[in-house]
């Protein structure tokens, strides 16, 4: 039997959801327009003013927001609410090292963690469940994401966090977790650790897992659903949006359903900028229409994606989206963290290492890897080994610091890096996901 | 009072040692010592060589990072005991050795030589000579 949260709003008819999008659209525009002037300007330039947007059919007159805007307006620049009115951020990283903050009232925690106990409810989960958070918690959105939602649902919340495997397995054990919540990534080494420990799928007590912050295939699932003899679901969200929980997967387990009476979402091409339709492969832009503190009006992911709205045999009537395709800028996802290029040769360059330098994502044993490869130059070669090591651990270490990544950092000979056309390869990525 | 040593920076993989000595022979550099030094990753080539400007002239040319330095080349009396003695005179000096490999030997003199790095390499070579230690320059090695 498939069990919904919100049985009324999840599966409410198209013409209901387009209502509620129409609504609250007009609304939201006329909370940016009054309260962030960033946005107000941003629409003046446009030749735009409130009474132009009168639904969703009108959104794409809207200027688009990006990553860029948020660094930007860092960090009160896009705050619609006084912050008296806010009562916690979360935040993710950017490019240049700056930190995105989003900003979330009273109001904004509950919608999102509603969205979280959508999710929950949507993998099977009950009041009768246990449900072991394994997210990072902190300014990380995954941990404070899934705990609310699992509040939410009235599971009996284990809150472990990332990291410790032998205290997260003791957990699973120990208080019979049904539910598990963390990375692909992380899911999948508890089950090889279990695994290593003799527990046979029939000895572990998880019945479902909800894995997301990170691109995996279908081939993992079945592998952690084969470890751990459970089902797997993902889920897709963004500290810009909320969190965790923007889209989320049913027991169809194919495509996740957009929470879209908090959610608009678009398909768009990303040169033109122009709107495709529905099915189109293109990226995936979001709006926000019920956030107060940290509304996002058109806000582009850069994730390449697809939606579809047939009818789904869970009942639900939101749309869904397939998993991100891939990426419309240079981004990459390692363990769960953005990582750009950008910020990697900051750090390069600051240490007094050459540009010349290459990034190899891999994904051995299901957990990815970061090498990072610098050419060695004139200036910073010295007879005194010692010093080369110091100065590579440093070089770690900011790396870490920059990234929240630990990377291997490997110095080759100069000129060894692949150059076509004269331009290095950057990034290669060997993750087959 | 110093000879110049090259070292050479190369990628700890099958092949590279080879890349940088055919440069070497290609041009008629003739090797005198060669002392490796690795990591995980990668190694550094200490090389002295007959022709340093030409040695140095050519790895620049040819795209290896290297630095020229100087060390000392020392006689070391070629019976037992000869290195011990000679450290011993390093020690009151209170000259720290941070590496140090074998050059060549002559027999004929009754002399063996080595090649030692050290942090302050001018002033080492004045106070070791004070002890009777036999320091070379650079213009003795190719005699040698």
């Amino acid at each position: 039997m498939e069990r919904y949260y919100q049985p009324e709003i999840e599966t409410a008819s198209r013409e209901q959801i387009k209502a509620w999008q129409d609504e609250r659209l007009v609304k939201q525009v006329k909370h940016v327009w009054d309260n962030v002037p960033y946005y107000r300007a941003k629409m003046e330039a446009a030749g735009l003013t409130p009474d132009d947007i009168k639904g969703r059919d009108d959104l794409h007159k809207l200027p688009f927001v990006t990553k860029a805007d948020l660094r930007e307006a860092y960090p009160y620049g896009l705050l619609a609410k006084p912050l008296s009115e806010c009562v916690r951020i979360q935040s993710t990283s950017g490019t240049t090292g700056k930190r995105v903050v989003a900003f979330y009232t009273q109001h904004d925690i509950d919608l999102w963690e509603d969205c979280c106990a959508r999710a929950i409810m949507a993998v099977g989960g009950t009041k009768e469940d246990v449900c072991q958070v394994s997210y990072g918690y902190g300014l990380f959105t995954g941990g404070p994401g899934l705990n609310g939602g699992s509040h939410k649902v009235g599971c009996l919340t284990i809150p472990t966090s990332s990291g410790n495997t032998e205290r997260q397995i003791m957990f699973i054990q120990d208080l019979q977790a049904t539910i598990l919540c963390c990375t692909p990534s992380y899911a999948a080494y508890l089950g090889e650790s279990m695994k290593e420990m003799g527990l046979t799928p029939d000895q572990i007590p998880l019945k479902a897992g909800i894995f997301g912050a990170e691109a995996w295939s279908e081939e993992m699932r079945r592998d952690i659903e084969n470890t751990l003899g459970i089902k797997a679901y993902d889920i897709y969200g963004l500290t810009e949006l909320s969190g965790p929980g923007v889209s989320f997967e049913c027991s169809a387990q194919s495509g996740m359903h957009i929470n879209e009476d908090h959610f608009i979402a678009e398909i768009i091409d990303p040169e033109t900028g122009e709107v495709l339709p529905e099915g189109s492969k293109g990226e995936l832009v979001f709006t926000s229409i019920t956030k107060e503190a940290f509304p996002l009006i058109r806000y582009r992911t850069r994730d390449i994606c697809m939606l579809n709205s047939d009818p789904c045999p869970c009942g639900r009537t939101h749309v869904k989206m397939c998993k991100p395709m891939g990426r419309s800028d240079d981004m990459l996802i390692i363990r769960g963290v953005n990582v750009f290029p950008s910020q990697i040769e900051t750090v390069l360059l600051k240490q007094g290492y050459s540009a010349n330098y290459q990034i190899i994502v891999d994904r051995v044993k299901n957990t990815d890897t970061l090498d990072v490869q610098v050419e060695m130059t004139p200036e910073m070669f010295t007879d005194n080994m010692g010093e080369i090591d110091r100065r590579q651990k440093e070089l770690v270490e900011g790396l870490r610091s920059m990234l929240g990544l630990t990377a291997k950092v490997t110095l080759v000979a100069p000129k060894s890096i692949i150059r076509s056309e004269g331009k290095a390869v950057r990034v290669i990525d060997k993750r087959k996901i | 009072m110093t000879v110049n040593q090259i070292s050479v920076f190369i990628e700890n993989k099958a092949g590279s040692l080879y890349g940088l000595t055919q440069v070497l022979a290609e041009n008629h550099i003739d090797i005198r010592a060669l002392y490796l030094a690795e990591s995980s990753d990668f190694g550094i080539a200490r090389l002295i060589v007959n022709d340093v400007y030409a040695a140095s002239t050519l790895l620049k040319d040819s795209g290896y990072v290297h630095q020229v330095s100087p060390v000392l080349a020392v006689a070391v009396p070629d019976v037992p005991g000869g290195l011990n003695n000679l450290l011993h005179m390093f020690a009151e000096a209170e000259v720290n050795v941070e590496y140090m490999y074998a050059f060549l030997g002559d027999k004929k003199a009754g002399n063996a030589y080595m090649i030692f790095r050290v942090a302050e390499p001018v002033k080492a070579a004045a106070s070791l000579r004070t002890k009777g230690v036999k320091i070379l320059e650079q213009e003795d090695l190719s005699l040698l």
